[in-house]
Protein backbone atom coordinates (compact mmCIF):
# COMPACT_ATOMS: atom_id res chain seq x y z
CA UNK A 1 0.00 0.00 0.00
CA UNK A 2 1.27 3.44 -0.97
CA UNK A 3 2.58 5.44 1.95
CA UNK A 4 4.24 8.61 3.06
CA UNK A 5 7.96 8.36 3.80
CA UNK A 6 10.58 10.71 5.20
CA UNK A 7 14.12 10.06 3.98
CA UNK A 8 17.00 11.63 5.86
CA UNK A 9 20.70 11.33 6.61
CA UNK A 10 20.87 13.26 9.85
CA UNK A 11 18.00 13.77 12.22
CA UNK A 12 17.78 17.52 12.71
CA UNK A 13 15.16 19.27 14.82
CA UNK A 14 13.02 19.61 11.69
CA UNK A 15 12.88 15.89 10.99
CA UNK A 16 12.02 15.15 14.62
CA UNK A 17 9.25 17.74 14.46
CA UNK A 18 7.89 16.11 11.31
CA UNK A 19 7.82 12.69 12.99
CA UNK A 20 6.18 14.17 16.11
CA UNK A 21 3.55 15.88 13.96
CA UNK A 22 2.85 12.62 12.13
CA UNK A 23 2.21 10.88 15.44
CA UNK A 24 0.06 13.75 16.70
CA UNK A 25 -2.02 13.90 13.53
CA UNK A 26 -2.29 10.15 13.11
CA UNK A 27 -0.60 10.24 9.69
CA UNK A 28 1.36 7.02 9.07
CA UNK A 29 4.93 7.83 8.04
CA UNK A 30 7.87 5.52 7.35
CA UNK A 31 11.27 6.76 8.53
CA UNK A 32 14.13 6.01 6.14
CA UNK A 33 17.64 6.75 7.38
CA UNK A 34 19.41 6.45 4.02
CA UNK A 35 22.90 7.49 5.10
CA UNK A 36 24.43 4.03 4.88
CA UNK A 37 22.01 2.61 2.33
CA UNK A 38 22.41 2.23 -1.41
CA UNK A 39 20.19 2.48 -4.45
CA UNK A 40 18.19 0.49 -5.57
CA UNK A 41 17.92 -0.98 -2.08
CA UNK A 42 16.05 2.00 -0.64
CA UNK A 43 12.44 0.99 -0.05
CA UNK A 44 9.89 3.13 -1.83
CA UNK A 45 7.36 2.16 -4.44
CA UNK A 46 5.42 3.98 -7.13
CA UNK A 47 2.49 5.64 -5.43
CA UNK A 48 4.54 6.54 -2.35
CA UNK A 49 5.30 10.14 -1.49
CA UNK A 50 8.77 10.81 -0.09
CA UNK A 51 9.79 13.91 1.81
CA UNK A 52 13.47 14.26 0.86
CA UNK A 53 15.24 15.61 3.94
CA UNK A 54 18.92 14.72 3.50
CA UNK A 55 21.06 17.37 5.16
CA UNK A 56 23.45 17.49 2.19
CA UNK A 57 22.04 19.08 -0.91
CA UNK A 58 24.02 16.82 -3.26
CA UNK A 59 22.62 13.78 -1.50
CA UNK A 60 19.11 15.18 -1.52
CA UNK A 61 19.14 15.89 -5.26
CA UNK A 62 20.56 12.44 -6.05
CA UNK A 63 18.01 10.71 -3.84
CA UNK A 64 15.10 12.65 -5.30
CA UNK A 65 16.25 11.95 -8.86
CA UNK A 66 16.52 8.23 -8.17
CA UNK A 67 13.13 8.07 -6.49
CA UNK A 68 11.59 9.96 -9.40
CA UNK A 69 13.13 7.42 -11.79
CA UNK A 70 10.93 4.84 -10.05
CA UNK A 71 7.86 7.02 -10.55
CA UNK A 72 7.76 8.21 -6.96
CA UNK A 73 6.42 11.63 -5.99
CA UNK A 74 9.12 13.58 -4.15
CA UNK A 75 8.83 16.64 -1.91
CA UNK A 76 10.49 18.75 -3.09
CA UNK A 77 11.18 17.35 -6.54
CA UNK A 78 14.83 17.16 -7.57
CA UNK A 79 14.61 20.04 -10.05
CA UNK A 80 13.30 22.43 -7.39
CA UNK A 81 15.96 21.39 -4.88
CA UNK A 82 18.65 21.87 -7.55
CA UNK A 83 17.25 25.19 -8.72
CA UNK A 84 17.07 26.63 -5.22
CA UNK A 85 20.39 25.13 -4.17
CA UNK A 86 22.37 26.99 -6.79
CA UNK A 87 22.33 30.77 -6.50
CA UNK A 88 23.28 31.27 -10.14
CA UNK A 89 20.36 29.10 -11.28
CA UNK A 90 18.01 30.83 -8.87
CA UNK A 91 19.08 34.26 -10.09
CA UNK A 92 18.67 33.20 -13.71
CA UNK A 93 15.17 31.81 -13.13
CA UNK A 94 14.10 34.90 -11.21
CA UNK A 95 15.52 37.14 -13.95
CA UNK A 96 13.64 35.24 -16.61
CA UNK A 97 10.42 35.64 -14.63
CA UNK A 98 11.07 39.31 -13.92
CA UNK A 99 11.01 38.81 -10.15
CA UNK A 100 12.86 41.64 -8.35
CA UNK A 101 16.16 40.57 -6.78
CA UNK A 102 19.39 42.29 -5.74
CA UNK A 103 21.56 43.32 -8.67
CA UNK A 104 23.99 40.50 -9.47
CA UNK A 105 26.85 39.61 -11.77
CA UNK A 106 28.47 36.26 -12.54
CA UNK A 107 32.13 35.88 -13.53
CA UNK A 108 34.22 32.94 -14.66
CA UNK A 109 37.71 33.87 -13.53
CA UNK A 110 39.26 35.74 -10.59
CA UNK A 111 40.11 38.64 -12.91
CA UNK A 112 36.55 38.68 -14.24
CA UNK A 113 35.21 38.69 -10.70
CA UNK A 114 37.30 41.72 -9.75
CA UNK A 115 36.21 43.60 -12.84
CA UNK A 116 32.59 42.70 -12.10
CA UNK A 117 32.95 44.08 -8.57
CA UNK A 118 34.46 47.28 -9.96
CA UNK A 119 31.60 47.69 -12.43
CA UNK A 120 28.93 46.95 -9.85
CA UNK A 121 30.37 49.33 -7.26
CA UNK A 122 31.21 48.53 -3.67
CA UNK A 123 30.15 47.06 -1.36
CA UNK A 124 29.43 43.78 -3.08
CA UNK A 125 28.88 40.32 -1.62
CA UNK A 126 30.72 37.29 -2.99
CA UNK A 127 28.55 34.21 -2.50
CA UNK A 128 29.43 30.62 -3.31
CA UNK A 129 26.84 29.36 -5.81
CA UNK A 130 26.18 26.38 -3.51
CA UNK A 131 26.18 26.84 0.23
CA UNK A 132 23.97 27.70 3.15
CA UNK A 133 23.94 28.83 6.76
CA UNK A 134 25.79 31.96 5.65
CA UNK A 135 29.03 30.08 5.03
CA UNK A 136 31.80 31.58 2.93
CA UNK A 137 30.01 34.84 2.24
CA UNK A 138 32.31 37.81 1.83
CA UNK A 139 31.25 41.45 1.94
CA UNK A 140 33.81 43.31 -0.12
CA UNK A 141 34.36 47.06 0.14
CA UNK A 142 37.30 47.73 -2.17
CA UNK A 143 39.32 46.42 -5.11
CA UNK A 144 42.13 45.09 -2.94
CA UNK A 145 39.75 42.91 -0.96
CA UNK A 146 37.99 41.78 -4.14
CA UNK A 147 41.34 40.66 -5.53
CA UNK A 148 42.15 38.72 -2.34
CA UNK A 149 38.74 37.03 -2.09
CA UNK A 150 38.74 36.12 -5.79
CA UNK A 151 42.22 34.64 -5.54
CA UNK A 152 41.31 32.61 -2.47
CA UNK A 153 38.18 31.31 -4.20
CA UNK A 154 40.24 30.22 -7.19
CA UNK A 155 41.91 27.67 -4.90
CA UNK A 156 38.70 26.24 -3.43
CA UNK A 157 37.89 23.85 -6.26
CA UNK A 158 35.57 23.71 -9.25
CA UNK A 159 32.40 24.58 -7.36
CA UNK A 160 33.91 27.99 -6.57
CA UNK A 161 35.10 28.67 -10.12
CA UNK A 162 31.86 30.46 -10.93
CA UNK A 163 31.89 33.79 -9.10
CA UNK A 164 28.47 35.00 -7.98
CA UNK A 165 28.46 38.63 -6.88
CA UNK A 166 25.49 40.47 -5.44
CA UNK A 167 25.20 44.18 -4.87
CA UNK A 168 25.12 44.71 -1.11
CA UNK A 169 21.65 45.78 0.01
CA UNK A 170 21.27 48.09 3.00
CA UNK A 171 18.38 46.17 4.51
CA UNK A 172 17.96 47.94 7.80
CA UNK A 173 19.43 45.20 9.97
CA UNK A 174 16.94 42.49 9.06
CA UNK A 175 15.67 40.22 6.35
CA UNK A 176 12.40 38.34 6.11
CA UNK A 177 11.92 34.59 5.78
CA UNK A 178 8.58 33.40 4.45
CA UNK A 179 7.78 29.71 4.23
CA UNK A 180 5.39 28.60 1.51
CA UNK A 181 3.53 25.31 1.59
CA UNK A 182 1.97 24.46 -1.76
CA UNK A 183 2.47 28.08 -2.79
CA UNK A 184 0.71 29.59 0.23
CA UNK A 185 2.66 31.76 2.67
CA UNK A 186 2.12 30.07 6.04
CA UNK A 187 4.79 31.67 8.21
CA UNK A 188 6.74 34.90 8.02
CA UNK A 189 9.53 35.98 10.34
CA UNK A 190 11.87 38.92 10.52
CA UNK A 191 15.49 37.99 11.29
CA UNK A 192 17.33 40.81 12.99
CA UNK A 193 21.04 41.08 13.49
CA UNK A 194 23.68 43.71 14.02
CA UNK A 195 25.82 41.62 11.68
CA UNK A 196 25.14 41.96 7.97
CA UNK A 197 24.57 38.18 7.81
CA UNK A 198 21.12 37.65 9.31
CA UNK A 199 20.74 33.85 9.07
CA UNK A 200 19.41 32.42 12.31
CA UNK A 201 22.12 29.76 11.95
CA UNK A 202 24.52 32.68 12.40
CA UNK A 203 22.79 34.35 15.31
CA UNK A 204 20.01 36.33 13.64
CA UNK A 205 17.13 36.83 16.09
CA UNK A 206 13.73 35.84 14.67
CA UNK A 207 10.37 37.45 15.34
CA UNK A 208 6.99 36.89 13.69
CA UNK A 209 5.38 39.34 11.28
CA UNK A 210 2.46 39.54 8.87
CA UNK A 211 2.70 39.16 5.11
CA UNK A 212 1.79 42.44 3.41
CA UNK A 213 0.08 42.63 0.02
CA UNK A 214 3.35 43.70 -1.60
CA UNK A 215 5.17 40.74 -0.06
CA UNK A 216 2.37 38.39 -1.12
CA UNK A 217 2.68 39.65 -4.69
CA UNK A 218 6.41 38.96 -4.99
CA UNK A 219 5.97 35.59 -3.24
CA UNK A 220 3.27 34.60 -5.71
CA UNK A 221 5.49 35.51 -8.64
CA UNK A 222 8.37 33.60 -7.07
CA UNK A 223 6.25 30.50 -6.62
CA UNK A 224 5.02 30.73 -10.21
CA UNK A 225 8.64 30.86 -11.40
CA UNK A 226 10.01 28.10 -9.18
CA UNK A 227 7.18 25.77 -8.19
CA UNK A 228 7.81 23.38 -5.33
CA UNK A 229 5.82 22.01 -2.42
CA UNK A 230 7.82 23.67 0.34
CA UNK A 231 9.88 26.80 -0.18
CA UNK A 232 11.51 29.24 2.20
CA UNK A 233 11.92 32.61 0.50
CA UNK A 234 14.32 35.17 1.95
CA UNK A 235 13.37 38.78 1.22
CA UNK A 236 15.16 42.11 1.58
CA UNK A 237 13.35 45.42 1.69
CA UNK A 238 15.37 47.59 -0.66
CA UNK A 239 14.88 51.30 -1.43
CA UNK A 240 12.41 50.43 -4.21
CA UNK A 241 10.55 47.55 -2.57
CA UNK A 242 10.94 43.88 -1.76
CA UNK A 243 13.67 41.79 -3.36
CA UNK A 244 14.06 38.02 -3.36
CA UNK A 245 17.51 37.32 -1.96
CA UNK A 246 17.48 33.53 -1.88
CA UNK A 247 15.08 30.60 -2.06
CA UNK A 248 15.55 27.46 -0.01
CA UNK A 249 14.27 24.23 -1.48
CA UNK A 250 15.02 21.98 1.51
CA UNK A 251 14.20 24.44 4.24
CA UNK A 252 14.89 24.33 7.93
CA UNK A 253 11.98 25.81 9.80
CA UNK A 254 12.47 25.57 13.55
CA UNK A 255 12.77 29.36 13.94
CA UNK A 256 9.54 29.90 12.02
CA UNK A 257 7.58 27.78 14.49
CA UNK A 258 8.74 29.21 17.79
CA UNK A 259 8.10 32.79 16.65
CA UNK A 260 4.74 32.33 14.91
CA UNK A 261 3.11 29.42 16.76
CA UNK A 262 2.13 27.96 13.38
CA UNK A 263 2.16 24.15 13.19
CA UNK A 264 4.45 24.18 10.18
CA UNK A 265 5.42 20.49 10.37
CA UNK A 266 1.73 19.63 10.59
CA UNK A 267 0.95 21.73 7.51
CA UNK A 268 3.80 20.10 5.59
CA UNK A 269 2.59 16.63 6.52
CA UNK A 270 -1.02 17.41 5.65
CA UNK A 271 0.13 18.66 2.26
CA UNK A 272 2.21 15.52 1.74
CA UNK A 273 -0.77 13.43 2.76
CA UNK A 274 -2.95 15.22 0.20
CA UNK A 275 -0.31 14.48 -2.46
CA UNK A 276 -0.47 10.83 -1.45
CA UNK A 277 -4.27 10.73 -1.66
CA UNK A 278 -4.20 12.50 -5.04
CA UNK A 279 -2.20 9.62 -6.44
CA UNK A 280 -4.62 6.93 -5.33
CA UNK B 1 16.30 6.02 34.35
CA UNK B 2 17.56 7.49 31.09
CA UNK B 3 20.13 5.43 29.20
CA UNK B 4 23.75 6.52 28.94
CA UNK B 5 26.52 5.91 26.46
CA UNK B 6 30.22 6.58 26.67
CA UNK B 7 31.56 9.40 24.54
CA UNK B 8 33.78 7.87 21.83
CA UNK B 9 36.16 10.83 22.14
CA UNK B 10 36.62 11.31 25.91
CA UNK B 11 34.68 8.40 27.47
CA UNK B 12 32.48 10.87 29.35
CA UNK B 13 28.93 9.84 30.19
CA UNK B 14 26.31 11.06 27.73
CA UNK B 15 22.64 10.86 28.73
CA UNK B 16 20.41 9.57 25.94
CA UNK B 17 16.80 10.79 25.90
CA UNK B 18 14.07 8.12 25.78
CA UNK B 19 12.80 9.58 22.50
CA UNK B 20 16.15 9.30 20.72
CA UNK B 21 16.17 8.15 17.09
CA UNK B 22 18.89 6.89 14.77
CA UNK B 23 20.62 9.79 13.06
CA UNK B 24 20.14 12.16 15.99
CA UNK B 25 23.08 14.18 17.29
CA UNK B 26 24.00 14.23 20.97
CA UNK B 27 26.60 16.51 22.49
CA UNK B 28 29.02 15.22 25.09
CA UNK B 29 28.78 17.44 28.18
CA UNK B 30 32.42 16.79 29.06
CA UNK B 31 34.30 17.45 25.82
CA UNK B 32 31.63 19.04 23.61
CA UNK B 33 31.98 16.50 20.81
CA UNK B 34 28.99 15.91 18.57
CA UNK B 35 27.98 12.25 18.57
CA UNK B 36 25.67 10.63 16.04
CA UNK B 37 23.35 7.87 17.22
CA UNK B 38 23.96 4.99 14.80
CA UNK B 39 22.02 2.20 16.51
CA UNK B 40 19.32 1.93 19.18
CA UNK B 41 19.62 -1.76 20.02
CA UNK B 42 22.35 -1.98 21.01
CA UNK B 43 22.73 1.75 21.68
CA UNK B 44 25.74 3.01 19.74
CA UNK B 45 27.18 6.41 18.91
CA UNK B 46 29.96 7.52 16.60
CA UNK B 47 31.74 10.82 16.23
CA UNK B 48 29.48 12.92 13.99
CA UNK B 49 30.92 13.86 10.60
CA UNK B 50 32.22 17.37 10.04
CA UNK B 51 29.87 19.83 8.36
CA UNK B 52 30.12 19.49 4.58
CA UNK B 53 30.14 22.33 2.11
CA UNK B 54 26.66 21.58 0.75
CA UNK B 55 24.93 20.96 4.07
CA UNK B 56 21.93 22.94 5.06
CA UNK B 57 18.82 24.39 3.58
Amino acid sequence: MAQLRIAYTRLRVEEKLLFEAATRLGIPVAADDVEDRSWPGIEADPGDVVLCRCIGQTHNIALAQLLESRGIRTINCSSVIALCGDKVTTAAVLSRAGVPQPEYMVAFSPEGAVEAAEKMGYPVVFKPPVGSWGRLLAKVDCRETAEAVAEHKSHLGPSHSVYFLQKYVEKGGYDVRVTLVNGEPVTAIRRKSEHWITNTARGGVPEGLSVTDEMASILRRTYEAVGGDILAVDLFLGPDGWLVNEINGQPEFRSSITTTGVDLPGLILKHAQSCLEAQR
Amino acid sequence: MAAQVSCVVCEGKVVVPDSVLVGEILTCPDCGSDLEVTSLDPLKVEEAPEIQEDWGE
